[in-house]
């Protein structure tokens, strides 16, 4: 069955030259394009969690009663939603890079603890987390006042209130507008290109500038994917959004 | 996948994505569209000194400029030049965006395929490597495990990876693979022997050298669409070649823009040399 369709994709690349579906009967390059899938999968699953957590860390503080910390929120949403990512990979892979410590596996490499992959996933993180935190902040207006006095006279400190009433709540107000942001997450990821991070969009066009005539097939390959990837991220959302459901509240 | 869905998806491909079958007959659309807006559109390269790079005025100079405004000159007409990228090159001239392509690219099998690339050759580079001297690389095989900067778009990347087993981190772009070399991120850049020359001779590399036997030489090609190969328009290209090699043009360029002159060229002109003197 394999053979007989590594045969049919070799025979449609001898009839449509545009149309060559290398990796679909050559090892080498399926392993470029399974590696590079993989390399998305964990890019976009490590930043959605981080991003999230720094969405509600940051939307907490920005409750906070320490104006400091208010106002490094504050700046820290300006830096990371107001310049593109794409800059941000570019700035952080090339200009922190050089102040981060080395260490030289040969004695002339110097080897940055932070690698052009770990450098993707602060960025795509701060980058995605800078909206989260926004939009848990709108989640958290949404929660009525009288439910935080509520807590307030039941003794809970600021930061209970927080993260037992309000967060949880917030939480399931904020699900539909996440869901949005966390899509564009997974294909922001395709930026990390630039700091040469082999992920899906890296591998497909080091294929198509190895084989040009693969060209067609690795955008209709990426194409899919992410279609693939993005919808397994909307339909376990919108899963999350029904398990979470409380009845009565926000219906 | 049994033999009648084998055909049904066979026949939905070819209903949905095949290019017009190859025309029997010369319809030198391009070449005819050319002389019509008397402008010829060439795509050359804005970031491979001396070949094709911007000035510091910020146009466009080198070598394959001079060839292109000289093909211009030949058919009578204007030249705009559009800086390209190796790994956007082909599709730029696939879907019309430039009617001519002299961006140094090798003369690869595959390439041949997808764009008209006409004979003879321009010109030639092979691989080598951009490395720091304090290293001593000698040996193709001490890159093996080891990190080394390539360019997307560069056809060697490949080669060097299955045959010597080096890691190559390819960049978009050829200041942020030679950032990363100056970072010490990889040992070495992998890239044509004759930019890794003309680098050298600019001065900026001191502490570096190009240490290797240079491998897989192979020549460029320009290419026009791959429909005007066969017509006017290639013949025309072909003929301009032909001639930049009989009567020493491109020993001229060479000599003008710096570059160390190769033996590819001098027994290019030889073999197009007239018999009579």
């Amino acid at each position: 069955m394999i053979d007989a369709a590594a045969a049919f994709f070799r025979q449609l690349a001898e009839e449509y030259p545009s149309w060559n579906f290398i990796f679909l009967y050559e090892k080498s390059q399926w392993e470029k394009v399974v590696g590079g899938f993989w390399m998305t999968v964990k890019l976009s699953a490590v930043c959605v969690v981080f991003s999230v957590v720094i969405g509600g860390v940051g939307a907490g503080m920005q409750r906070a009663k320490n104006a400091a910390l208010r106002a490094g929120v504050a700046s820290y949403i300006q830096f990371f939603r107001n310049t593109p990512p794409f800059v941000q990979l570019l700035f952080f892979y090339f200009a922190l890079g050089q102040f981060t410590p080395t260490y030289s596996p040969d004695g002339w490499l110097e080897i940055p603890v932070i690698s052009n992959v770990g450098w993707a996933v602060i960025s795509l993180s701060f980058f995605a987390g800078a909206f989260n935190v926004e939009i848990f902040r709108a989640g958290a207006e949404a929660v009525p006042k009288s439910t935080e006095e509520a807590a307030e006279s039941l003794g809970f400190t600021r930061l209970q209130t927080y993260g037992y009433v309000v967060l949880p709540l917030a939480f399931r107000a904020s699900l539909p507008a996440l869901n949005n942001n966390l899509v564009n997450l997974v294909k922001t990821t395709t930026q990390a290109f630039v700091i040469a991070v082999p992920e899906l969009l890296y591998q497909s066009q080091t294929i198509w500038n190895d084989y040009p005539s693969a060209q067609n097939p690795m955008m209709l390959t990426l194409f899919l994917s992410y279609l693939a990837l993005v919808s397994v991220v909307i339909l376990g959302m919108n899963k999350w959004e029904r398990t979470m459901r409380i009845p009565g509240y926000g219906e | 996948m049994n033999k009648t869905t084998a055909i049904t998806v066979a026949a939905a491909f070819a209903l949905a994505f095949a290019p017009a079958a190859a025309a029997a007959e010369c319809k030198n659309e391009v070449w005819n569209k050319v002389q019509k807006r008397g402008k010829l559109v060439v795509g050359v390269k804005p970031d491979y000194k001396p070949w094709g790079y911007r000035s510091e005025s910020g146009e466009l100079v080198g070598m394959e400029i001079d060839l292109a405004k000289d093909a211009a000159a030949k058919m009578g007409v204007e030249v705009e030049l559009v800086p390209v990228q190796s790994s956007n090159r082909m599709q730029f001239l696939e879907q019309g965006k430039i009617d001519l392509m002299i961006a140094t690219m090798s003369d690869r099998a595959d390439r041949r395929k997808i764009t008209g690339i006409v004979g003879p050759n321009y010109y030639t580079s092979g691989t080598n490597l951009l490395a720091p001297k304090a290293l001593k690389l000698r040996d193709w095989e001490q890159l093996r495990g080891k990190p080394v900067c390539g360019k997307q778009g560069a056809f060697y990347n490949q080669i060097v990876e299955q045959r010597y087993g080096a890691q190559v981190v390819a960049f978009t772009g050829n200041a942020e693979a030679k950032q990363a070399l100056r970072d010490k991120k990889c040992i070495a850049f992998v890239y044509d022997d004759s930019s890794i020359v003309a680098d050298l001779a600019s001065g900026d590399w001191g502490e570096y050298e190009m240490p290797m036997a240079t491998e897989d030489d192979n020549p460029w090609a320009l290419a026009v669409p791959l429909a005007e190969r066969d017509c006017v328009f290639g013949r025309f290209m072909s003929g301009m070649i032909y001639n930049w090699h009989r009567d020493g043009t491109l020993a001229e360029l060479e000599e003008k823009w710096g570059i160390q002159p190769t033996t590819f060229l001098r027994g290019q002109k030889e073999r197009f040399a007239d018999w009579i003197k």
